[in-house]
């Protein structure tokens, strides 16, 4: 059950931590003077690595735009978070290798897998594009179906929690295997609106290493709903009273 | 957890900066026993005075020196480097000879910058290239202490030795369950050092570049050292058997296991009630493998019926291959007496992949097991959120059942005042 005076709890709560967790890091930064070893990250925070499997997947933040340089043929790995609720778009663009190093075309791929390592489709988007031989950049794109916070167990609707990013080279002549590029990668979430606000709850898989997302795993307690159902209680209730008055009405003019 | 491991790194880092600051010649108190660990293997081999880097203005060697020279520089203060030459030391003709030259420079530990430089600073191309022997030499260097263990190899040609073949070396070093990843680094474009190379690389998880600046090779060895300093969750071995009532008993965490083409392998994982069992399984493609492949996870009762499943499948270049599975023991609101007492599942892990008939079968693809077990809130609810309603519909609905209501109250009251005027 999902109960709405839940949701504004764990809210505060996990705004709480934020808090505490925003202290702690900028005090340990403070006392580090110097970033930490492990986060290589650009002016702005943002990654300027990838990961290349599951496991060391970079993580990174929704809006976050995340760069990294490696060779063709890399595979090429981030996570990010999505709540319930939100419809995750991912973006990638290549820089590709100058042209007179290139033999022929490529064809890059963008593929996402949800906290358990299943592929999760893309509802549009182009996650898979050749390039030609003078192209100088190649750009995927891939957005996912709506996060559900429940699903069936035997279901692999996309739930809440870690979602990993695969970028790679599918397609290319042996001779342009090792190649340096440059990635750009970028994950964003759209509301998806109060016609796919659900209920249920499931723990967030996955989300160990990733930051929860702002309306929380399980989306924001408000939806439009409340707006739809208030206002028909409201209209019912009105309607209630106009029909009541239409009854009363006769007989006013009756007594005159 | 993000909290504590920035905590942690940032005391790591401050003491880091002290024991520097106090002790800067003290290197044996340098970095703690797990720290990760990284070999460069260069090829010192007679090829390296080809003089094509940055253009032509620039030989291998000179190349590779300065590029080292960088990397010594920027070496993390918690990374073991180590280097190891190949064919450095033996210009004869003697095949037997020249390919067992192969010997460790700098030793894997704590850099001291001067020495190591200075190590670097002699090396002259001579031999011959023996790179599966030097990879060998390499692991041995490595050690098996915890930590990351990585290997990067520059080399401008194949291997020139023939045995033992490098890339079933790497195979075979990988296989050993120590967590080493090998990556290449190429100095000439010819194709058949690309396939070597690639091959090498693709049996560890490793990555291959070819090189043509030293500057794009200074960077990329340093991105690599850079790499093994990243945390990494090192998975546990474990052997899964042929049938679910001789399957090892497997526990929340990362595994990891072998298995050659058309095997299942089967684990049993302890299930409490009111948990979730969560199961991710890769199968690496770690060799030449045929175009189409897939992989199937399945959960299984002890009584043998299927409780849910997996699967995913694929065409063309890949890494791995992964899919993923729930099962909750009983939901909360559930009255079932079943889902009241923990069970055993059985996790039976397979895949599709095949290989042309000349691909070695041994030893097998890696697989990867991720279990988690978490209590989870597996709560149906209503499918709308908080069932909550939406859409002209239901105003219209709500407003005819309130003009109803209304109405049929009226008229009540009416009936009842003329009943009462009545008497």
């Amino acid at each position: 059950m999902r109960l709405p005076f839940k949701a504004p709890t764990t809210r505060a709560a996990s705004a709480a931590l934020l808090a505490a967790a925003a202290l702690f890091t900028s005090a340990g930064a403070a006392a580090a003077a110097s970033p930490s070893p492990s986060a290589s990250a650009g002016e702005d925070g943002a990654p300027t690595e990838a990961g290349t499997g599951f496991r060391t997947a970079t993580v990174l933040k929704q809006g976050q735009k995340a760069t990294a340089d490696a060779s063709t043929g890399d595979y090429l790995y981030w996570q990010f978070p999505a709540g319930a609720g939100q419809q995750p778009q991912v973006k990638a663009t290549v820089n590709l290798p100058e042209a007179a190093t290139r033999h022929g075309s490529a064809v890059w791929q963008l593929d996402v897998y949800d906290g358990l390592r299943r592929r999760q489709a893309c509802t549009s988007g182009e996650p898979t594009k050749r390039a030609s031989e003078q192209d100088t950049s190649v750009t995927m794109t891939c957005t996912l179906r709506t996060v559900r916070p429940w699903a069936e167990r035997w279901a692999n609707d996309p739930l809440p929690g870690a979602y990993y990013i695969r970028l790679t080279l599918t397609d290319a002549p042996d001779r342009d295997h090792g190649l340096p590029v440059k990635a750009e990668v970028e994950a964003t979430a759209k509301d998806a609106g109060g016609a796919r606000a659900e209920g249920g709850e499931v723990a967030p898989l996955h989300a160990a290493a990733v930051k929860e997302p702002e309306d929380g795993w399980n989306g924001s307690w408000w939806s439009d709903r409340w707006a739809w159902t208030v206002g028909g209680a409201v209209l019912g209730a009105l309607a209630a009273i106009g029909g009541y008055v239409l009854t009363r009405h006769p007989r006013r003019s009756a007594q005159q | 957890m993000i909290i504590r491991k920035r905590l942690a790194a940032g005391a790591c880092a401050l003491l880091a900066a002290l024991a520097g600051g106090i002790a800067p010649a003290n290197a044996a108190d340098g970095p703690p026993k797990d720290s990760p660990k990284v070999e460069l293997v260069l090829d010192v081999s007679g090829s390296m005075r080809a003089q094509d880097v940055d253009g032509g203005s620039r030989t291998r060697m000179a190349a590779a020196k300065q590029a080292f020279n960088e990397v010594i520089d920027a070496v993390p203060a918690d990374v073991r480097l180590g280097i190891r030459t190949l064919g450095a030391n033996y210009a004869g003709d003697d095949k037997e000879l020249g390919c067992r030259d192969s010997k460790q420079l700098y030793r894997v530990g704590p850099v001291d910058r001067t020495e190591a430089k200075t190590a670097v600073a002699t090396l002259q191309p001579t031999g011959w290239t023996p790179i599966g022997y030097a990879l060998r030499g390499a692991d041995q260097d490595l050690g098996t202490d915890g930590g990351t263990r990585r290997i990067v190899l520059i080399t401008d040609g194949e291997d020139s030795c023939g045995q033992p073949d490098p890339c079933d070396v790497a195979r075979e070093l990988a296989a050993k369950g120590t967590h080493l990843t090998i990556d290449t680094l190429g100095l000439a474009q010819d194709d058949k050092t690309r396939e070597q190379l690639s091959c090498i690389a693709e049996a560890t998880g490793g990555t291959y570049s070819t090189v043509r600046h030293t500057k794009e090779l200074s960077g990329r060895i340093k991105q690599l050292v850079r790499r093994a300093e990243t945390p990494v969750e090192t998975p546990k071995p474990v052997q899964g058997a042929d049938a679910c009532s001789k399957a090892p008993e497997i526990g929340a965490g990362l595994w990891t296991d072998r298995e050659t083409f058309s095997e299942h392998r089967w684990y049993r994982v302890n299930v409490k009630p009111g948990q979730e069992l969560r199961t991710s399984v890769s199968i690496g493609a770690d060799r030449a493998v045929d175009r189409d492949y897939g992989v199937l996870v399945r959960a299984v009762s002890e009584g043998g019926q299927e409780l849910v499943r997996g699967a995913e499948s694929g065409s063309g270049r890949t890494d791995v291959i992964s899919s993923g599975l729930r099962f909750p023991n009983g939901q909360s609101g559930d009255k079932d007496e079943k889902g009241k007492e923990s069970r055993t599942v059985c996790l039976e892990v397979s895949s599709s992949f095949s290989a042309p008939a000349n691909v070695k079968r041994d030893p097998g693809l890696p697989v990867e097991l991720a279990v988690d077990l978490v209590d989870a809130p597996d709560n149906p609810s209503d499918v709308a959120a908080f069932g909550l309603g939406r859409g002209w519909v239901l105003l219209g609905v709500l407003a005819l059942t309130g003009l109803i209501a209304g109405l049929v109250w009226g008229w009540v009251s009416r009936w009842r005042v003329t009943v009462w005027r009545a008497n």
